[in-house]
């Protein structure tokens, strides 16, 4: 009896149930809190036609980066993105769509849809591209956007450290979008740094209850830095 | 003088006060941070969920996990919070951060901001700036008076794809710090050594002039 246990061991097993044409959302800003190994198995597995929900589309060979050097993703949804030739070249050529999404409006999309609310009115985006085509509502006196909420076929999530019964922690600005994006999954797929004992993380603390959370998976990550920055001393 | 980008940093830095959150977008109001008054609490939010964003780290102390909105390696100062995505832009959002400064192409006199979609060039995307620009009240936006061509961009109206609609109220460029009143800029300190002449001939937008148009002053 399995119960509550998520932990699987392989990523094969992590993954299992992605086809083609689904739709994945990612954590991670920038190279930060990426679920590395996840987005390796996605391009071993060769799944194409992807659309992918992500702040950012990694770099040239790594992270969101590597799904593109085989064509495996016909749509990126992100705030930012082209710090990539690949990316640019492939857009440039018809062979990618991408639809820019402001970065918050992009994480409320992703909390909302997972929340089970299927629209919000935000004031973000009025009066530019983003509003086109979408319905303008007032509310005392000023303009707001509909913007219909996110839900993925697939979670793939970077956790610090969660328990056999998925419940998980993030470790400093690597939790970015990653809670938001296990909330709003059909199967939400989580690596860690370490897997712990049940009990051993503080019910208060925890970032992602394991309810979100459908399989946990241990991995070991190379965590590049995109902006390495320091003061002189 | 036009200013220089760290004057214009340190004219902005005077707009600071004691308690305020602050949210810096990249270059010039990245720089705002080095002028904050030593008798000054100010707490920096960075939009990836950062709230009291220290300063770069030693490379004894970097950390791939600790990096601000640009993407950069920092730290976190003591009392900070972090935080998701979604709860980084509530607060943008809802109107708790007490000044945003960010750069932009343009700005026009009904307040109007352009800074992120130049047609027929590649576009990266808006990353948090419209959700910066819709969410504050309280918003500096600092850039160069005119493009390097001589053309004005302080403008009756913005010609580039929008980042927000009426939302900009004060601007601070190389040559003068300007509030956005009733559809026209108004000229309320010029750089020191910039003539008032120098600055309507730049502004393409509606200007107006008052009698007295003082200098600004650096006490630094």
């Amino acid at each position: 009896m399995a119960g509550f246990d998520k932990v699987v061991t392989s990523y094969e097993e992590a993954m299992q149930g992605l086809e083609d044409n689904m739709t994945v959302l990612a954590g991670g800003f920038g190279l930060c809190g990426i679920p590395e190994n996840l987005i390796g198995e996605i391009k071993r597995k060769g799944t194409k036609g992807l659309t992918v929900v992500s702040n950012n589309c990694g770099v040239d060979g790594f992270g969101l980066g590597v799904l593109l050097e085989d064509k495996q993703v016909r749509k990126m949804v992100s705030s930012y993105v082209g710090e990539n030739a690949l990316f640019e070249k492939q857009l440039l050529d018809g062979e990618l769509e991408v639809e820019l999404t402001p970065q918050g409006t992009l994480a409320e999309k992703m909390r909302a849809g997972g929340a089970g609310i299927p629209a919000f009115y935000t004031a973000t985006g009025v009066g530019t591209p983003v509003a086109e085509g979408k319905e303008v509502k007032v509310f005392d006196g000023r303009e707001y956007l509909l913007e219909p909420s996110i839900k993925g076929d697939f979670a793939i999530v970077k956790g610090w450290k969660a328990d056999r019964y998925g419940n998980v922690v993030y470790r400093h600005t690597a939790q970015n979008f990653n809670p938001l994006v296990a909330t709003a999954g059909k199967i939400t797929v989580v690596e860690v740094e370490e897997i712990v004992e049940v009990g051993e993380l503080d019910p208060t603390q925890i970032h992602t209850p394991g309810i979100y959370v459908d399989r946990v998976i241990l991995g070991t990550f190379e965590k590049r830095i995109e902006q390495r920055t320091v003061k002189s001393a | 003088m036009a200013l220089t980008r760290e004057q214009m940093a340190q004219r902005v830095a005077q707009e600071l006060q004691d308690g305020f959150y602050v949210n810096l977008g990249i270059g010039i109001p990245t720089l705002v941070a080095n002028y904050i008054p030593d008798d000054m609490e100010v707490m920096l939010q960075s939009e990836n969920g950062l709230l009291g964003m220290g300063e770069f780290p030693t490379e004894d102390t970097i950390d791939a996990d600790m990096i601000n909105a640009g993407k950069q390696t920092v730290t976190a100062i003591k009392g900070a919070s972090i935080f998701s995505s979604a709860e980084s832009f509530a607060m943008i959002r809802g109107g708790h951060v007490d000044l945003t400064v960010l750069g932009a192409f343009e700005v026009d006199v009904n307040g109007n901001i352009a800074s992120w979609m130049i047609p027929n060039k590649l576009i990266k995307g808006m990353g948090g700036a419209m959700d910066l620009v819709a969410g504050a009240d309280n918003i500096i936006v600092t850039m160069t008076h005119a493009s390097k061509k001589g053309e004005s961009k302080l403008l009756a109206d913005c010609s580039l794809p929008l980042t927000g609609k009426g939302c900009i109220k004060k601007v601070l460029t190389d040559l003068a710090w300007l509030e956005i009143e009733n559809g026209a800029f108004v000229l309320k300190e010029r750089a020191p050594g910039v003539s008032v002449e120098e600055i309507i001939e730049k502004t393409q937008g509606k200007l107006v002039v008052p009698d007295d148009v003082p200098e600004m002053v650096f006490t630094k």
